[in-house]
């Protein structure tokens, strides 16, 4: 029988990603929501940890969660309207997600969220495809389109 | 940016609030130093002399499950009477232990370890024959020295058979030091 990875401690994935999991539903879910959304994705993965058969591909997994958390929260009628607060000035050297995700702000949730995770994190198409409950045509698609708009509005004068 | 250290703590105890730890850890301050203190829903699991969680965390999720995390509240009974015991207060522990996965050998000798009263000592070779074999000091010996609750489940009253002290995972002095609080002399 294969060995598998053993599925690392709780507290050291934490560690390890949390600060990641933040920002990246800091600029997903808002600066309004971020808290409360940082809460569900960690609560959601606690819940689902002891099924996990394996310590591979768990950053995958757990910007799934993210991902999910932030698009439900889109899904919900907004209590309040949510403005976004000024960005930070840009530092020197933002790691290439943290500059897409700065970028896609106008994008529809779903082709933000895809192109972040495929260009940002490098994500494959079938990890996307969870994280968007879709189909890895659909992610695909997605992410296109979000390019593409994306360049349209890069050329807009 | 990084999480802000009011959302990571919120975090931490909703985890153990909603249950969702197999075991939950953090350090206690100590008059002997630093501890690392581990308890599961079911007891304290591990008191450590090294407060670095880094060696520990992989073999107590091996034992107790991969939900482990950092978190103070569930920690804190032990805290209390670990301080109480401390300050000289408390002579007997209240706390339920959890010794999860253990052979039976060393289940036994540290569930009879727990019957040595506060103040006392007893031998390698008592203890064995308390278990039922007399024979098995040594075997005693190593099962104490593999103790995974020092200082809750007395393992420092134990001592050589011409009353010397012995071995201590935690070094002789501080076993000295312990006997040393129980006979009021600290």
């Amino acid at each position: 029988m294969m060995e598998v990875v053993p599925v690392p401690p709780f507290e050291t994935l934490y560690e390890t990603h949390r600060d990641g999991v933040y920002r990246y539903l800091r600029r997903l879910a808002g600066a309004g929501e971020v808290d409360d959304a940082f809460q569900d994705t960690f609560l959601r993965a606690l819940r689902a940890y002891p099924r996990l058969r394996s310590g591979e591909h768990l950053r995958a997994w757990l910007y799934t969660i993210a991902t999910r958390v932030a698009l439900d929260g889109k899904r919900r009628p907004a209590p309040r309207p949510v403005a976004q607060p000024p960005e930070l000035p840009v530092l020197a050297g933002r790691p290439p997600h943290a500059e897409l995700e700065h970028l896609t702000g106008g994008l529809p949730p779903t082709e933000r969220a895809a192109v972040v995770l495929r260009y940002g994190y490098d994500l494959s198409y079938a990890d996307i495809a969870t994280a968007l409950g879709s189909t890895e045509a659909a992610a695909r698609q997605a992410a296109s389109s979000g390019v593409r708009r994306l360049r349209e509005r890069s050329v807009r004068p | 940016m990084t999480v802000p250290a009011e959302v990571d703590r919120r975090l931490r105890e909703r985890a153990a609030t909603e249950g969702l730890l197999d075991v939950a850890y953090d350090v206690v301050e100590a008059p002997i130093g630093a501890l690392l203190v581990a308890v599961t829903p079911a007891g304290v699991c591990l008191v450590s002399f090294d407060p670095d969680p880094e060696q520990q965390l992989v073999p107590l999720a091996r034992a107790f499950g991969a939900r482990i995390l950092q978190a103070a509240r569930p920690v804190e009974p032990a805290r209390r009477e670990l301080d109480e015991y401390f300050a000289g207060r408390r002579d007997a522990f209240d706390l339920p232990v959890d010794l999860g996965p253990l052979p039976a050998f060393q289940r036994l000798v540290l569930t009879e370890l727990a019957n040595v009263p506060y103040g006392a000592t007893e031998t390698y070779g008592g203890l064995a024959a308390r278990v039922g074999r007399p024979r098995a000091a040594r075997a005693v010996g190593g099962a104490l020295n593999r103790n995974p609750v020092p200082i809750v489940l007395p393992c420092h009253r134990v001592v050589g058979s011409t009353g010397r002290l012995v071995g201590y995972a935690g070094g002789l002095e501080l076993k000295a030091r312990l006997l040393a609080l129980e006979s009021g002399l600290a």
